[in-house]
């Protein structure tokens, strides 16, 4: 069992951040790999509004403000994301990573 | 009773999102985001964040998990083929992502937080954040929101090029 | 209506005609003719009945000292301060004074818009001109309701751009653009003048005494004004009196006084109904309104006074001569403008605020009358010449009464309008106490001069154009018609009110009310004036009303006997005292002694800096870049040998490290993204380690 404090959280968050990038590096669908990233962006959301309730601070709701605007870039970066890999999809007919590869030189 | 109720949540959030990390099936993986998400929302709660909670259900679940839902069978139509969704190197992913979080246990402990001794009752912040929002942060306020705009005509422009092309 | 309640609605009377201006002004050519009309006739109606419901509003308040309904729209200006805050407000107020303005301004104002409904008909920028007209109300409102001297300020900005705009609404001729110009100019020493006086009567009251507090407003002004009689003098002269003859200074510009006046005859190159709206009833009485608005400030200086008094009767008997011998009829009318603004001046430079403001509101009726009828005349013969019309009786009757009654009512022949209000003025001039001893009976004397002159120049226009035979041959003989409907009516209208006008101000000697003294009796503070009329004796009052219309008498008799008795006799006359005539003909040289003093002057000064900035300061340029590009051609040799080599041989290496190391990108996207997981760990050990 777990007790309700600080470091709990941030355990939490910790764990849900590592899974996050482990979905990143290691899928194939792209699909998959937005999804990690939505982890991560929970895993931080989450720390902010941890750390906005247990540690002083000048005004314990900041920490929600910069949520709130996590939750808005992620929607942003979302519709972006999954517009480039349908116009990818479209395009190339495949979505896996590894068949991206035009990005050098 | 906080801390069952952290305990519930904590199982509801990180046991899906194992199954989103390791699941080969990608359907499962984006349903069982669903509870991750649901799960981060209940934490909010918890930690006084009402007005946070509702809106991670209502963007997050009924927002971005549908518009992903909708990704997957948009691009899985055409080739349902069950093949590995994995790419070789999970050992070397494994390992990193492990190292990463040793780091941040160790930040984490090894940290003195300023904590505050006493944890004030949880009070309704929906007003505060918009105080906040019109007033300290204005202007990130309304960078976010020509930020969302320049997203739809950024979206519909990318989608349209490729629908052209066809 | 309620007080209480019209309070809310106060704000509508100046935005109505704004509102009408900005629809006819964007969408104007869009819109049909009907819908451009029915706009701009239809906001500046609305702003008159508003006004009326405003003005009954103000008379259902029995106590005459809480006549006044102030509504502050929002907070304009807000200086902080230790003690307290200096704030401007947007703020209308509604007190008898600017209710009778509002009244004159809606209601000449709706009729001038009908007339010109006829008079504009075919011209293609009819949109634009309503627009115009509309947003010239607005302004005028603005001007007139303001609470605070700032916001009046605005409105006082606004009529001159409109006035301008209005002016040259014909740009498309050189010489209309040349008189807008030379308006606007005219117009902006003045208003110089104006905001000097503005800012040094802020920085005495509010900065010099080191308390920012308050505000601009015209309740607080009239509480902080004997303070200004403390003030240190400058040059010798006590601050009020320099405040008020730079607040003065703006309004001679405006209102076409000596020595600005110069541009109000050109600007009869703009339409008709402008020149009646702009240039005789409303924009250029600003000046007086002003005036009387400030009383309080002006009765702190009997000098300024006495020069406002004096100003304005030397205008009157010298804008009335040069009418004389004008032949363009818009530019007699004009100077007869220039000539009853003098009397307006003298009425309120003798403190008889009350007299000032009716006759302002009486002269509105009569010359608004006498420019729509001149446009009349316009429109039938095609000419401004007064020499080219002629026996025009008999085409245009309804022109030709209306005509009348302003010209007896301009004459000042009992009972119309203008006797009453010239009247009053000339007899408190006669009892005024001003700065010099006997000043008042000086200035009396010049003022019914004045007024025989104004009998006699407005008798020949009558005769010249009316009487006698057509002159202007015979195929334009054929073409003159009576104006259509929407002309004649305000003509009527106007004529009526001219006509009748004048009993709102009965002389104190009939022992009837006067009701337009007694109204404005809280704003203006009456000394003198219309109260003082208890002091003097019935005789001597009704002595001088017999000497003013005595002089209008022979005025008219004089012009009578010239022109239509013995017409050779002007001519003979003419050739008799050339020199003299040519002098005033010429309006006494003045436009060429302003070109010689200062227009010349001016360009001679920019073309002399012009010509050293040509040859001193482009030489010493030209001679620098000369050596520049000496330096530089010495300095580029020794780039191309040393500086070259060295980035070339940087260029290589980066090129050959670039060539070996590029195989790290290999362009997959999960490599990327493995290298950028691992930037963040390595960042990570390098925060845990230090």
């Amino acid at each position: 069992m777990l007790a309700y404090s600080l470091e709990n959280f941030l355990l939490v968050s910790g764990v849900l951040f590592c899974l996050g990038i482990f979905t990143v590096l290691t899928r194939r669908n792209t699909v998959a790999i937005i999804m990690g990233i939505e982890l991560i962006l929970n895993a931080a959301g989450l720390n902010f509004v941890a750390f906005s309730r247990f540690v002083q601070t000048q005004n314990h709701i900041s920490g929600h403000v910069f949520t709130l605007f996590i939750i808005v870039i992620s929607a942003a970066e979302i519709v972006i994301a999954l517009a480039i890999v349908l116009s990818l999809y479209s395009t190339k007919k495949t979505i896996h990573v590894e068949d991206f590869d035009e990005l050098k030189w | 009773m906080k801390n069952f109720a952290f305990n519930v949540f904590v199982i509801i959030t990180l046991i899906p999102s194992f199954w989103v990390a390791l699941s080969s099936n990608i359907v499962h993986a984006a349903f069982s985001l669903f509870f991750t998400f649901f799960g981060v929302a209940g934490l909010y709660v918890l930690l006084g964040a009402d007005f946070l909670g509702v809106l991670q259900v209502l963007v997050y679940i009924s927002g971005i998990l549908v518009l992903i839902i909708f990704g997957v069978m948009m691009t899985q139509r055409a080739q349902m083929e069950h093949i590995s969704t994995r790419l070789p190197g999970r050992f070397a992913g494994a390992v990193l992502s492990v190292l990463v979080f040793g780091g941040f246990m160790v930040a984490v402990y090894k940290t003195a937080w300023p904590k505050l001794t006493e944890l004030p009752e949880p009070v309704p912040t929906t007003s505060e954040i918009g105080n906040l929002l019109l007033g300290k942060y204005l202007i990130p306020f309304e960078v976010a929101s020509v930020l969302l705009l320049a997203v739809l005509v950024g979206a519909a422009l990318i989608v349209r090029q490729s629908v052209r092309k066809e | 209506m309620d007080p209480t309640t019209f309070k809310d609605y106060l704000f509508l009377i100046p935005l109505l005609p704004f509102a009408g201006a900005a629809i006819n002004g964007i969408l104007g050519r869009r819109l049909g003719l009907r819908a451009v009309h029915l706009i701009a006739l239809g906001s500046v109606l609305g702003s008159f009945v508003l006004s009326v419901a405003g003005f009954l509003a103000l008379v259902s308040i029995k106590s005459p000292e809480a006549r006044r309904v102030v509504s502050v729209l929002y907070q304009w200006i807000l200086i902080a301060g230790q003690t307290g805050s200096f704030h401007i407000n947007v703020a209308f107020l509604l007190d008898p004074l600017s209710s009778v303005m509002c009244l004159v301004v809606t209601g000449v104002g709706f009729f001038i818009h009908v007339y010109s409904v006829g008079y504009m008909h075919g011209d293609p920028g009819r949109a634009r001109y309503f627009a115009y007209l509309n947003l010239f109300t607005f302004s005028m409102l603005v001007l007139v309701l303001a609470d605070n001297l700032l916001l009046m300020f605005v409105g006082w900005e606004g009529v001159g751009l409109c006035s301008y705009l209005l002016i040259g609404f014909w740009f498309s001729e050189l010489d209309n653009a040349r008189a807008g110009m030379k308006a606007f100019i005219a117009n902006r020493v003045g208003d110089f003048g104006f905001f000097v006086g503005l800012m040094l009567l802020f920085w005495t009251l509010y900065v010099s005494s080191g308390q920012a507090v308050g505000s601009l407003s015209y309740g607080e002004l009239k509480g902080a004004a004997p303070l200004l009689l403390d003030a240190e003098p400058i040059l010798g002269l006590s601050v009020p009196t320099i405040i008020c003859l730079a607040l003065f200074m703006g309004a001679t510009g405006k209102s076409a006084q000596i020595p600005l006046y110069v541009w109000l005859p050109d600007a009869m190159a703009g339409p008709t109904p402008v020149s009646a709206l702009i240039h005789a009833a409303t924009m250029v009485t600003a000046g007086v309104f002003m005036i009387v608005r400030l009383n309080f400030l002006y009765l702190l200086s009997p000098v300024a006074l006495s020069v406002v008094a004096t100003v304005g009767a030397l205008t009157a008997l010298y804008a009335a001569s040069i009418a004389i011998t004008q032949n363009d009829i818009k530019k007699v009318l004009a100077y007869s403008t220039i000539s009853q603004l003098g009397y307006m001046f003298l009425g309120v430079g003798v403190s008889a605020f009350a007299a000032g403001i009716f006759h302002l509101v009486t002269h509105a009726f009569f010359k608004a009358l006498l420019f729509l009828g001149a446009g009349s005349l316009i429109h039938a013969a095609h000419t401004n010449d007064i020499r080219k019309m002629g026996g025009l009786r008999a085409h245009m009757p309804a022109t030709f009464f209306t005509f009348m009654v302003a010209f007896l009512a301009i004459a000042g022949i009992p009972p119309f309008a203008g006797f009453f209000s010239k009247d009053e003025i000339l007899f408190s001039t006669f009892n005024a106490h001003l700065a010099a001893p006997g000043l008042g009976k000086l200035l009396w004397l010049v003022g019914l001069m004045g007024a025989g002159l104004t009998a006699f120049y407005m008798t020949r226009l009558v005769i010249v154009t009316f009487f006698g035979e057509f002159r202007g041959g015979e195929s334009a003989e054929e073409k003159l018609h009576e104006s259509p409907r929407t002309m004649t009516g305000p003509l009527v209208i106007l004529a009526v009110l001219s006509a009748v006008g004048g009993f709102i101000g009965l002389p104190a000697v009939t022992h009837l009310p006067n009701l337009i003294g007694g109204f404005l009796e809280p704003v203006v503070a009456l000394k003198g004036g219309a109260a003082s009329h208890g002091s003097h004796s019935a005789a001597l009052e009704l002595g001088l009303m017999a000497v003013s219309v005595a002089a209008a008498a022979a005025g008219i008799y004089l012009g009578w006997y010239l022109y239509h008795k013995r017409p050779e006799l002007p001519g003979a006359l003419r050739e008799r005292f050339k020199n003299l005539h040519a002098v005033v003909y010429n309006k006494y040289y003045v436009d060429e002694a302003y070109d010689r003093l200062f227009v010349r002057p001016v360009i001679a000064i920019s073309r002399g800096t012009g010509r050293f900035d040509l040859g001193v300061i482009d030489w010493v340029v030209n001679a620098l870049a000369r050596a520049t590009e000496r330096i530089s051609a010495g300095i580029g040799w020794e780039d191309l040998k040393v500086v070259d080599g060295l980035v070339n041989a940087i260029a290589d290496a980066v090129k050959y490290w670039g060539y070996h190391t590029r195989r790290l990108t290999t362009g997959k996207v999960n490599h990327y993204l493995y290298s950028v997981v691992l930037g963040l760990f390595v960042l990570y050990l390098l925060v845990l380690i230090t």
